[in-house]
């Protein structure tokens, strides 16, 4: 394309009454499809146990999932489905439900802000319409960890007071080193198994080891093929849009004991493979440039991000974000010495900089992007210490711009423009350094 | 050969006309930004000026905030690699570049020929920006030209620690009505924004080759003060203002040479 022509692009993509008619919509592949229909039945489900008498449970994202499916417990889980309201632009009467009559402050969490509103409306105490028609049921009880950071162990503190109801909880202490002691490992252990004793005498479930076992092997093997497929973005050109595997995310979010996530993955690293095969990608321009994306995923702008990345020809390829799902282990042991380790957030600064030094050079990548992200302090607050590093050591290019993963106040378009456009430059000149010797 | 390059920001607009990419044939500064005439004053100005026309152009590029809504340049190019750029024009020594502008401010690291390396930007906020140093001469009654000069005359800056503008213009508000003299507020004002931008600038790692870019660098109060910040002098240069146009019309020569010839 010659500059004219981009120059063109760009002006007429602030020109909405210049603007071509819209490409027809790729069709959905399958994987995606199957993905939704779990999606569904995730709240179906759950509706209908609740419906039966059951209990049913919200749960936060990196908590042991297969406690709960070996239980037969349905759950939902908050901050995916305050994710999603912001995806779909429907956060702000929510925000200003909590930050107004609720009276939260706007510091907080967006996912929690969002999901505190949602709550009070189904507790009675709020009007704002649902517009999902309140699919994210009621629960009876909650399951948490603090591996992902002390915010949301007080937003559920909230919750639980707010409806009366008990938080099934699991301390697991911040990393100070990158081993986990073994006294740590009985620590947190201890406290499974006194949960799992809990919730059975809370809910009338029986802990069967058997179907532990069966569900501890689906989970495995779903996490070999989540890691699968964002390890077969390394090649060159990448057969997938990056951003792309945000969608999956929720198949190891909120389905990762089960089945039906073995066959989404299953045919989501086949669509892959073929597209490998075929020489072909989703992402849908050349791929000029790759990098990695650093912090969670700016939900509401996400149309916009990917929009500003296709202009210059940049594919994400590689996430510390989604890949905080591929959790490893076989037993209660197991689980107990991976949560220890479980979320970003818990990291010290030198094993979350080897990291990512890994996956730059794995997966090729040319420059970060960084989501300052204002929702998530703890996501924020070794980044610049980690960019530095990661700068200086590798010599990659990087640009950080200022976000939030729900709160569509907190994001400027010009100047996220300005940022990809500038490290485009910096990109195109390592390049053209590189192919002049 | 002439390039055109023109940098149209959030508060004001500047266009360069450059012979053979060295030769400063003229330059035009407007106060006035995107969405106003200012930039196409500053085009018919800066022609008029040369004697040149539109015709004699053999590349033009677009930069700044305004950059695309620009219909006739050949190119457009972010203004972190224009000021780079143009500040290696002006001031060839310079390796790390502090450009304050309207909306935010960068910093940006260069390479021994004027390439950008690295950069930083300010966040979201306004602290630390010409908008910010807009507000507080507004609250002072001081003439924003003449707010570096008064500064100079403080035997004692106050600290003003709010970093962000709302809040630190309040901060100002009980300063005067403590009856704190001008000056003295003027320089923490300034002092304020040299810490909060030069934090941003280490984090490229320190320099002693450090320039001022934008249209803030003509403030003579926050040069001393981000000097006095980053312990070591602050260049700068007469046209720092046009630093991003020259950028602009020089990497536009740059294009020409490389083949990338007008197209129109
Ligand atoms: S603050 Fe960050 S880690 Fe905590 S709940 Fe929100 S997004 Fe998650």
């Amino acid at each position: 394309m010659s500059e004219n022509a981009t120059l063109k692009e760009n002006t007429a993509a602030t020109d909405t009454a210049a603007a071509p008619a819209p490409k027809p919509k790729r069709p959905k592949p399958k994987s995606m499809i199957m993905l939704g229909e779990q999606t569904n039945a995730l709240f179906e489900n759950a509706r209908i146990a609740k419906e039966n008498g059951e209990k049913v449970g919200w749960s936060a994202s990196i908590f042991p999932q297969e406690i709960a499916e070996t239980l037969g417990l349905n759950i939902l889980y908050p901050e995916n489905h305050s994710a999603g309201i912001a995806a779909r632009h429907q956060a702000d009467p929510f925000l200003q439900e909590c930050e107004g009559p609720l009276g939260y402050s706007n510091d907080l969490c967006a996912y929690a802000k969002v999901n505190l509103a949602y709550a009070s409306v189904l507790n009675g105490e709020s009007n704002v319409e649902l517009p999902d028609g309140g699919k994210m049921i009621k629960p009876d009880f909650l399951l948490l960890t603090n591996n992902i950071c002390n915010q949301l162990t007080k937003w559920y503190e909230n919750l639980a007071k707010q409806m009366d109801i008990p938080v099934f909880f699991i301390d697991t202490c911040y990393n100070a080193y990158d081993y986990v002691t073994e006294t740590r490992v009985r620590y947190v252990r201890a406290q499974i198994d006194k949960l799992i004793e809990d919730l059975c005498a809370f809910t009338g479930k029986t802990w069967d080891e058997e179907r532990f076992k069966k569900i501890m092997e689906i989970s495995q093997r779903n996490s070999y093929l989540w890691e699968r497929a964002n390890n077969l973005l390394d090649r060159k050109p990448s057969p997938l849009s990056g951003f792309e595997l945000f969608n999956y995310m929720s198949a190891m979010v909120c389905n990762r004991g089960k089945e039906s996530s073995t066959a989404v993955l299953q045919q989501l690293n086949d669509e892959i493979e073929q597209h490998i095969k075929n020489g072909t990608s989703t992402f849908p321009v050349e791929e000029q440039f790759r990098v990695s994306w650093d912090g969670i995923a700016c939900w509401p702008y996400l149309g916009h991000n990917l929009r500003t990345l296709k202009k210059h020809g940049i594919n994400m390829v590689a996430s510390s974000y989604g890949k905080a799902w591929a959790i490893e282990y076989e037993d209660l042991d197991g689980m107990a010495r991976a949560y220890c380790f479980a979320s970003t957030n818990g990291d010290n600064a030198t094993t979350m900089i080897a990291r990512r030094i890994e996956a730059l050079e794995k997966f090729g990548c040319e420059g970060t992007i960084y989501h300052v992200n204002r929702s998530c302090k703890v996501m924020d607050c070794q980044m610049m210490e980690v960019q530095r590093q990661i700068s200086a050591r590798t010599g990659i290019p990087f640009t950080s711009f200022d976000g939030d993963q729900a709160d569509y106040r907190n994001y400027s378009e010009a100047q996220f423009e300005t940022r990809i456009q500038g490290l485009v430059e910096v990109m195109r000149q390592n390049k053209e350094a590189i192919s002049n010797g | 050969m002439y390039t055109f390059g023109i940098d149209i920001g959030s508060t004001s607009s500047k266009a360069v006309i450059l012979r053979d990419g060295n030769e400063l044939i003229a330059h035009v500064v407007v106060p006035l930004g995107t969405g106003t005439v200012g930039p196409k004053e500053a085009r018919e100005k800066v022609f008029e000026i040369s004697g040149l026309t539109p015709q004699d152009i053999s590349y033009t590029i677009v930069t700044g905030y305004g950059r695309m809504n620009c219909d006739y340049a050949d190119d457009q190019i972010s203004e972190l690699s224009c000021h780079a750029k143009g500040i290696h024009y002006l001031l060839p020594t310079a390796d790390t570049i502090i450009d304050i502008g309207g909306q935010d401010a960068k910093a940006i690291k260069i390479s021994p020929r004027g390439q950008m390396l690295a950069f930083q930007m300010n966040d979201k906020c306004a602290a630390g920006t010409g908008r910010f140093l807009d507000v507080m001469a507004r609250v002072l009654n001081v003439d924003i030209n003449d707010l570096g000069p008064v500064s100079e005359k403080s035997t004692r800056p106050v600290a003003i620690s709010n970093t962000c503008t709302v809040f630190a213009e309040s901060e100002v508000i009980s300063q005067l009505s403590s009856n704190i003299p001008i000056e003295d507020i003027a320089a923490g004002i300034h002092n304020s924004v040299a810490k909060r931008v030069v934090g941003m600038a280490l984090r490229l790692g320190r320099s002693q080759n450090v320039a001022m870019s934008g249209g803030v660098a003509l403030n003579v109060g926050v040069v001393h003060a981000m000097s006095r910040e980053l312990g070591c002098p602050v260049l700068v240069h007469p046209l720092c203002q046009s630093a991003g146009a020259i950028g602009a019309a020089v990497l536009a020569w740059e294009k020409y040479l490389k083949g990338e010839g007008k197209v129109s």
